[in-house]
Order: C-alpha cells, then sequence, then structure tokens
C-alpha cells in the first residue's frame, strides 16, 4: 500500500445484543481504505454479527459505525456503500448469470449498454467469461461463488463484505481461491473485510486481522504478528498450534528475562519482559521452534548452549505419540515433568521420520528469542 | 435393520398397501365408475336407467345455457382464487417472517377453521353478513356516528341508514368462498416461502433492492412452485363449491355444482347429473394436466 492509512470503515463501541446474550461486545477497531481486512474467531464470537452490522443488516445495540466517514444509523442495506458476498453466495436460482451480475446495475438505474459492459468486466475478471447465460444449477460451487463476487464488485463498492467465502469449498480450490482472492483485491483495490474461522486462510489472505474472541477484539495484529507476537493465550492457542506452560517470572532484566515453569523447567529468553517479578505468566512455545534431536544428547546440549547463552533451553523426554504428515512429523513428547510438549520436524530427508519411535528417549531445545511470553 | 424396501420386500408391501387399495377401487373407482356409465344413459321410469351409449346428455351438457353456468363457475372460482393469492401472500409472508415464538401460533390460527364444520363456519358467516348482522350494525353505528358529527357542526344529518345487502348475491359467494378457501393458499405458500433461503433476501437488499421490488424479483419467482400449488389447491375446490353458493348465494348466483345436484335431487335426471360432473371432473383433469406440463423452475441448493 503505497497511500497512507485512511479509515474507512470505524467501527466505535459497538455492542450487539440478542435478548440476554451479548454477541459483540464494546468493540472498536479501523478498517482502512484499500486493505484486505479478516475477521478471524471461533465460530459463535460474533464475528459474522460483525459483519451484517457493516452490512446493515443488523443493527448495533450500541455505538456507531461510520462509512467513509458517514454515520451508517438509519441506513438500511440497500442504501449503504457496500456490498456483501453471503456464505451460501446466494446467487438468484432464477436468474442466468449475466442477470445476476447485472441485477444491482438494473436497480442502480444503470443504461443498458453501459450494463452490458461492466457485467463483461465483471464476468473477465472473476474468470468467467463466456458463462452469461448458464443457469446457476448448471454451475460448481466455485463457479457460484466467483458469480456471486462478480455481482457484488460489478457495483464498485467502497467495500466488499465476504462472510466465509471459502468454507464451502473443497481444500484443493480454497487454497487456490486464497490466492486469486488476493490477487483481485490488490487488482480492484476496494477494501475487502472477511469473516473466517479458518486461520489458514485469514493467515495466507489478509493485510491485518482482527481476532474477536467472546464478541471482543481479542488482537488486532498483521499475520506474522499475530502469529508471532500474539498478544494472549487465546489468540497464542486459535491461530496456529501451541504450546503453552504457566509459570513465574524470576528474572527481568531489560536485555534478558526468565520463567521457571513447573512443567517445563526454566525458561529463558533475550530480551525484557517488563512484568513484575514473581507474577505469574504463560509461555507460549510453537511446536516448529523446538528442535528435536535424534537419540544421544551431546549435540542437543551444545546447539542450546549456542541458542540461548544465558541459560539452556533444554528438555528431556519420551516419545509418546507420532503423527506422519508428510512435510513434516508431529511428535507428543511426555517430559520428566508428565507435561505433554508438542513438537514439529520437518523431514527434509526422506528417511527422517526413521530416526525415532514411539517410546524412544529424546531431547530438545529453543532459542532464547522462540517463547512468548503472555501476561493474559 | 435391514432397509425395507418395497422392491425387496413385496409381501410387506402388499399387505400394507392392500386395505388402502381395496378401499380406494370400491368407494371411489366404482361409484364413479357407475356415474360415469350413467352419464351415457336414459331414463327409463322414475328409478330405472337404461345405459343405452347415448351422447345426448352430453349434447345437453353443452347447451349455451350450461356453458354459461360453467363459465361463470370458472368465473367465480378464479377469482375467489385471485383474492386468495393476494390476501394470502402477506399473510404467508409474515408468518414467515414472524419470529420463532410466534409462528406455531399464527400457523395454528390458520389451521383452527378446520376444526370447525364448513356448515357451521358457514352459518356463522351468514350471521355476520345478514341485515341484522355485526357487519350491518358496525357500518351503521359508524353511519348514526357520523350524521351526530356532522349535525354537532351544524351541517345537515345524514339520511335514515338502510342496511346493506350483504348476502344472497354474487357478493357473498365469493365472500363465502375466499373465507372458507384461505387457509389452502396460505398453507402452501408458506410452506415455498420457509423453504427460501433468507440470504436471497439480503442479497437483493444488499444489491440495491427496496423490500417491495425484492418481493417482486425475487420473493414471488422463487415462491412460484408454491404459488401455483396453492392456486390448484383453491381453486379445484372452488370450482366444485356446492355449500356456499347454496346458502349465501341469491337465484342467480348458482354455481354447477347446485345445478348438477339438483339433477340428481329435484329433477331426478341422474344420466343428465352424471355428464355434467363428468365435464366438470374433466376441466380439473385438464387444469392439473397444465400444471404438470409447466416448466419446472430449477431449484439451487
Amino acid at each position: 500500500m503505497t497511500e497512507t492509512a485512511r479509515p474507512i470503515i470505524q467501527i466505535q463501541n459497538v455492542s450487539k445484543r440478542f435478548g440476554k446474550v451479548t454477541a459483540v461486545d464494546n468493540v472498536t477497531l479501523d478498517i482502512n481504505a484499500g486493505e484486505f481486512f479478516v475477521l478471524l474467531g471461533p465460530s459463535g464470537c460474533g464475528k459474522t454479527t460483525l459483519l451484517r452490522m457493516i452490512a446493515g443488516f443488523e443493527l448495533p445495540s450500541e455505538g456507531q459505525i461510520l462509512i467513509d466517514g458517514q454515520d451508517m444509523a438509519g441506513i438500511p442495506p440497500n442504501k449503504r456503500p457496500v456490498n456483501m458476498v453471503f456464505q451460501s453466495y446466494a446467487v438468484f436460482p432464477h436468474m442466468s448469470v449475466a442477470d445476476n451480475v447485472a441485477y444491482g446495475l438494473k436497480i442502480a438505474g444503470v443504461k443498458g449498454g453501459e450494463i452490458k459492459d461492466r457485467v463483461a468486466e465483471a464476468l473477465e475478471l472473476v474468470k468467467l467469461g463466456g458463462f452469461e447465460t448458464r443457469m446457476p444449477d448448471q454451475m460448481s460451487g466455485g463457479q457460484r461463488q466467483r458469480v456471486a463476487l462478480a455481482r457484488s464488485l460489478v457495483m464498485r463498492p467502497k467495500v466488499l463484505l465476504l462472510d466465509e467465502p471459502l468454507s464451502a469449498l473443497d481444500a484443493k480450490l480454497r487454497a487456490q481461491m486464497q490466492f486469486e482472492l488476493s490477487d483481485l483485491q490488490e487488482k480492484v483495490g476496494i477494501t475487502f473485510v472477511t469473516v473466517t474461522h479458518d486461520q489458514d486462510e485469514a493467515l495466507s489472505m489478509a493485510c491485518r486481522i482482527g481476532v474477536i474472541n467472546k464478541g471482543e477484539v481479542a488482537q488486532l495484529a498483521t499475520p506474522s504478528d499475530l502469529y508471532e507476537y500474539p498478544a494472549n493465550r487465546f489468540v497464542a492457542d486459535f491461530v496456529g498450534s501451541v504450546n503453552i506452560f504457566e509459570g513465574k517470572l524470576t528474572l527481568d532484566d531489560p536485555d534478558k528475562a526468565a520463567v521457571d515453569c513447573p512443567g517445563l523447567g526454566k525458561v529463558y529468553l533475550n530480551h525484557g519482559v517488563t512484568g513484575p517479578h514473581g507474577a505469574d505468566v504463560w509461555i507460549a512455545l510453537r511446536p516448529e521452534k523446538i528442535y528435536l534431536h535424534v537419540p544421544g544428547e551431546g549435540k542437543a546440549v551444545k546447539a542450546a548452549a549456542q541458542d540461548a547463552p544465558d541459560g539452556f533451553n533444554f528438555a528431556r523426554g519420551k516419545i509418546k505419540g507420532m503423527s506422519y504428515l508428510g512435510d513434516i512429523t508431529l511428535f507428543e513428547i511426555e517430559l520428566e515433568s508428565g507435561a505433554c510438549l508438542r513438537v514439529s520436524r520437518p523431514n527434509l530427508s526422506r528417511h527422517d521420520q526413521d530416526d525415532f519411535t514411539w517410546g524412544d528417549k529424546v531431547s530438545m531445545h529453543w532459542r532464547a528469542d522462540s517463547p512468548v511470553v503472555l501476561l493474559g | 435393520m435391514a432397509e425395507q424396501d418395497w422392491k425387496t420386500n413385496k409381501g410387506v408391501f402388499a399387505a400394507v398397501s392392500l386395505p388402502t387399495l381395496f378401499w380406494i377401487i370400491l368407494f371411489f373407482l366404482v361409484p364413479m365408475a357407475i356415474v360415469w356409465l350413467y352419464s351415457f344413459g336414459e331414463n327409463k321410469g322414475l328409478t330405472e336407467i337404461d345405459i343405452s351409449g347415448t351422447l345426448d346428455n352430453y349434447k345437453r351438457a353443452t347447451e349455451w345455457l350450461y356453458l354459461t353456468i360453467f363459465g361463470k363457475s370458472f368465473a367465480v372460482a378464479a377469482l375467489v382464487t385471485l383474492i386468495c393469492l393476494i390476501v394470502g401472500f402477506p399473510v404467508a409472508m409474515a408468518i414467515t417472517f414472524a419470529s420463532e415464538k410466534w409462528r406455531p401460533w399464527l400457523l395454528l390460527g390458520i389451521m383452527l377453521p378446520f376444526w370447525t364444520n364448513l356448515l357451521i363456519r358457514t352459518y356463522a358467516l351468514m350471521m355476520l353478513l345478514g341485515t341484522q348482522g355485526f357487519a350491518n350494525k358496525g357500518l351503521g353505528a359508524l353511519w348514526e356516528g357520523t350524521s351526530w358529527i356532522k349535525t354537532l357542526v351544524g351541517l345537515q344529518p345524514l339520511p335514515t341508514w338502510e342496511p346493506v345487502q350483504l348476502l344472497f348475491n354474487n357478493f357473498a359467494v365469493v365472500f363465502g368462498l375466499v373465507y372458507v378457501h384461505l387457509p389452502f393458499m396460505v398453507l402452501p405458500l408458506y410452506a415455498a416461502l420457509d423453504r427460501l433461503d433468507r440470504s436471497l433476501i439480503e442479497a437483493s437488499l444488499d444489491l440495491g433492492a427496496g423490500h417491495f421490488r425484492t418481493i417482486m424479483r425475487i420473493v414471488v419467482p422463487l415462491a412460484a412452485p408454491g404459488i401455483v400449488a396453492g392456486v390448484m389447491i383453491t381453486l379445484i375446490p372452488a370450482l366444485g363449491a356446492y355449500l356456499t353458493p347454496d346458502l349465501m348465494g341469491g337465484t342467480d348466483s348458482q354455481m354447477i355444482a347446485n345445478v348438477i345436484e339438483r339433477q340428481f335431487k329435484k329433477a331426478n335426471d341422474w344420466p343428465f347429473g352424471a355428464a355434467l360432473s363428468f365435464l366438470l371432473i374433466y376441466a380439473m383433469f385438464a387444469l392439473i394436466a397444465i400444471q404438470s406440463m409447466r416448466k419446472k423452475v430449477p431449484e439451487v441448493g
């Protein structure tokens, strides 16, 4: 993005209650013009409600939503400068592809010739050129989704809202559509706001992600920040796979820190934490950031000493479970404390998985900048 | 448990379906066949009918007098169906979009009339519409009230209230038939609207359409199967309506069923009545045939 961040959607202290249930709880967040924003969260966290409030299908119980600086209170969905791609696509089954795409333009009073050009252009954009006369029931799910995309994009909205756009596609098609959606967003330059529960989808497509938990924003960050610097246990656990251990902060200097975890032992860090001494904290350690060594401890101890000079980040355990996933193998390792540690190991050579078997005694180490200290 | 399939368990299928089949043959097909045979017969004496294979009954049934009654029956039934559709569609939509809590009660309200005998309902309606009925009393009170207000502001009072003739005319027949057949229209419409994917309506609104345009362009076309079902299920019984025109109609508002009844009873001309009956049945067959030949609206899951 070359332009400076200008908020196109401003959500200010928005809450939504359905009876006694609070679906969205005092959410404040800005979505910038031209960005691909993803609302990520488990099902029932309120992310779809938030999206539907932007579209105008639900009204906030409290707070206000501004689109391009204009307060949306009292403005019905058909008067808002946003368009939505529905989870079920909602392609009109009794209209041809061209009629579907032209529907909004006809209502907007666009002239016949221009409609034809813009419909053709929109269909070309979603790679459905030549499908004009097809009926929706003659198309696959993926194609219907493209119709829904074209139907919304043709309106040239300020913001395109997408509700779980890829959830109904199979895995291969989903991966392909992730790239295509990112491409498309770059090409048309429209702000995309997508709702998803799938972290891979969010990480691969988004400029920024808002993680929603129980109706509140748990963290707002870029994909890599979200993964590498989760703000709390919920985000660490929801985005990617993680080992979390409870511990006490026993050392906190500007350039190093240590956390004493009953389950994992002492964990050393090469940076400060800025938390009160003795505070209850949590250590989050990603499985891929743990090096698992082939039986024989010497190498592991040496590596650990190199990676964490102020104290070895080293652990011993027994292989309790293994699952071979092709590119990586996932290990579940029972530590001496009885706690379990999840470790992933890339299969760099074709025989890597043969080096380990159930019950093997193994050792591990990790770098001093790998663990994340979580205060909440 | 193994799948119960009529192809593999012919014995079970036969045992279950035989009583029904027997019932239909004995009490429906056989009597219908007898009536059909009568339509080719002649009256010989008071109770004897000679099935001679004559087509005279059909010739008489297609005379102008009877054709106009057929035509009028069609017109009344079509008008009743149209009114039911116009009134029933918003009702069905209201039920569909009512909250989960209210919907069963609203549906119950639609089905409540079925708990009371048609005859009793018709008499109740007649009490409502009679010259001394509630409708006239209400209108009278309004009239008197208006008159009183006019005198209050110093204007001439209205002339004395004359009750409106609401019964024993064509209006009463149409009103009564709409009253009786409305639930038949609402239920299939509700069934069709309930299946409609709500996000289609939201998509239409999202693309800039107002509510009215969304209903006309999205809801009505997609509810077409329900509309057709509702029209058929209203039109066919309305076409053969007997009780309502008999009780609520005037001398000029008899429908074809009343004419048929008269042939079987007062005129004691069973062969002619049978011929009229079968012309009506053929007309209904034609309607059903047209409906089933209609192009199916594609449904997308």
